[in-house]
């Protein structure tokens, strides 16, 4: 997010103001007049449901990223070995973002369910509040697996302990994050640059790098959620 | 609306478990504290009020950190064959007592303090022996701090939010505590289910801080 933020300033020579926090506590600021102009959503879900809500200039909302998830075994030497270790319960606890809250959260159950495990490991689940969470309980060692985020796994780089499980596309839902434009900046010059900056070749390959799928179809259906974070 | 009520239940057990063993550990600590003229006595007092100023996920962080498998007092347990804390009930017992033990310390410890020499000048001329000293003259002067210690040692754990998120894991039954669950609730845009148990938070902190002072408030005119 800050390379898309500082490549775009340099662009255009506008100054842009960020704030971080989990979709669900923007979704609330917003719905209770907080003064932003482009809300970048790590789901699809908020997005939708304020474009329901009438709050953002219609016809606006867009994928700007697809998230990718992966199972992590700092333990295991190959994927293969990442991938026996969750389906024989190789693990004290196995961790993942709290799916009713977090895309990826959700995502992993869907992967969990197709394996038929879903209630099998129900009590060594640990839920994070965002993927974040998820991935900071494998670092620290108390989980020994872990489904995080692609994106994740791109900024530990080379220092990554273990192996990684790349799940399949076709195993979850994409993990659309969606981007709209508030009602109360409609217009605003700003803002429409920025928008059109992240629909940019420029953008999207910041994107790709960063471990997303990039993709940027405007006005995508009614794909699921997803949570990106601080 | 469908509620799920295991998180309260949850709460007030970790809750009444955390001040028990509190009142274990606190007052000993405090009649220490209250009592010795050891060069350690500042920087003990200090480190116990550390949690007042200290925000909770600054604790929770820690603990997730040495209560790990790679953190010292996880890599101890694990030695003497015990899983490690973090995810666990009794590794919410655990945070929670360095959480709240301020809250139970300094209400005992002024209480003490401020009994004076002269009680306990008395017992001694009566040969009491310490113990007893402290059970028959202490704990009965010391009543109102005793009080407000428990009282505020289980209310400030149901509030117990930060460290919870750090190091519980949200394992419903075992770790997600109301705070967490209405935390959920919020995130999951269920305002409803949200705004029932935030409402009976605010009411519950209410009653019982009230209660709190009318009975010091009592035992204040008694003595009189």
């Amino acid at each position: 997010m800050q390379k898309l933020v500082s490549q775009f300033e340099l662009q255009s020579g506008y100054q842009v103001s960020t704030s971080y926090a989990s979709s669900g506590k923007l979704f609330a600021q917003i719905t209770h007049g907080a003064p932003f102009d482009i809300f970048l959503s790590a789901d699809a879900l908020r997005p939708r449901r304020l474009e329901n809500l009438g709050l953002v200039v219609p016809n606006q909302r867009f994928t700007y990223a697809i998230g990718k998830l992966v199972l992590w075994a700092p333990g295991a030497h190959s994927p293969e070995e990442a991938l026996q270790q969750l389906r024989q319960g190789d693990f004290s606890y196995l961790s993942m973002a709290n799916p009713k809250i977090a895309p990826y959260g959700a995502a992993a159950m869907e992967v969990m369910t197709r394996f038929g495990l879903s209630q099998r490991f129900l009590k060594r689940t640990v839920r994070g509040e965002n993927v974040a969470q998820a991935y900071q309980f494998v670092h620290s060692g108390n989980a020994q697996l872990g489904f995080v985020a692609s994106a994740q796994i791109v900024a530990a780089g080379d220092s990554l302990k273990g192996a990684i499980w790349r799940v399949p596309k076709d195993y979850y839902t994409p993990i659309a994050q969606q981007a709209v434009w508030l009602k109360r900046a409609a217009g605003h010059p700003a803002a429409s640059a920025f928008v059109d900056y992240l629909r940019s070749d420029s953008a999207k390959q910041i994107i790709i790098a960063a471990g997303y799928d990039g993709l940027s179809a405007p006005t995508v259906s009614s794909q699921e959620s997803l949570n990106r974070h601080d | 609306m469908e509620m799920d009520w295991q998180p309260v239940w949850l709460s007030l057990k970790l809750a009444s478990v955390t001040t028990l063993l509190l009142l274990l550990i606190g007052t000993p600590l405090a009649w220490w504290l209250s009592q010795t003229r050891s060069l350690f006595k500042q920087p003990i007092a200090a480190i116990i009020a550390l949690p007042l100023v200290l925000p909770s996920t600054v604790l929770g962080f820690y603990l997730l950190l040495l209560l790990g498998p790679q953190g010292a007092v996880g890599q101890f347990m694990q030695r003497l064959g015990l899983d490690t804390l973090p995810f666990t009930f009794a590794g919410l017992v655990v945070a929670s007592i360095f959480y709240s033990l301020p809250f139970m310390v300094q209400p005992l410890q002024n209480a003490f303090e401020n009994l004076g020499t002269k009680p306990l000048e008395s017992a001694a001329t009566l040969r009491a022996s310490p113990f007893d000293t402290f059970m028959s003259v202490v704990v009965p002067l010391a009543r109102p701090g005793f009080i407000t210690g428990i009282v505020l040692c289980f209310a400030h754990t149901i509030g117990e939010f930060g460290v919870i998120l750090m190091i519980g894991g949200n394992i419903p039954g075992e770790t997600q505590v109301l705070s967490i669950a209405i935390y959920d609730h919020v995130e999951m845009l269920e305002y409803g289910q949200a705004h029932i148990l935030s409402a009976g938070m605010v009411l519950f902190s209410f009653v019982v801080l009230l209660t709190l002072y009318y009975m010091n408030r009592r035992i204040e005119v008694r003595n009189r």
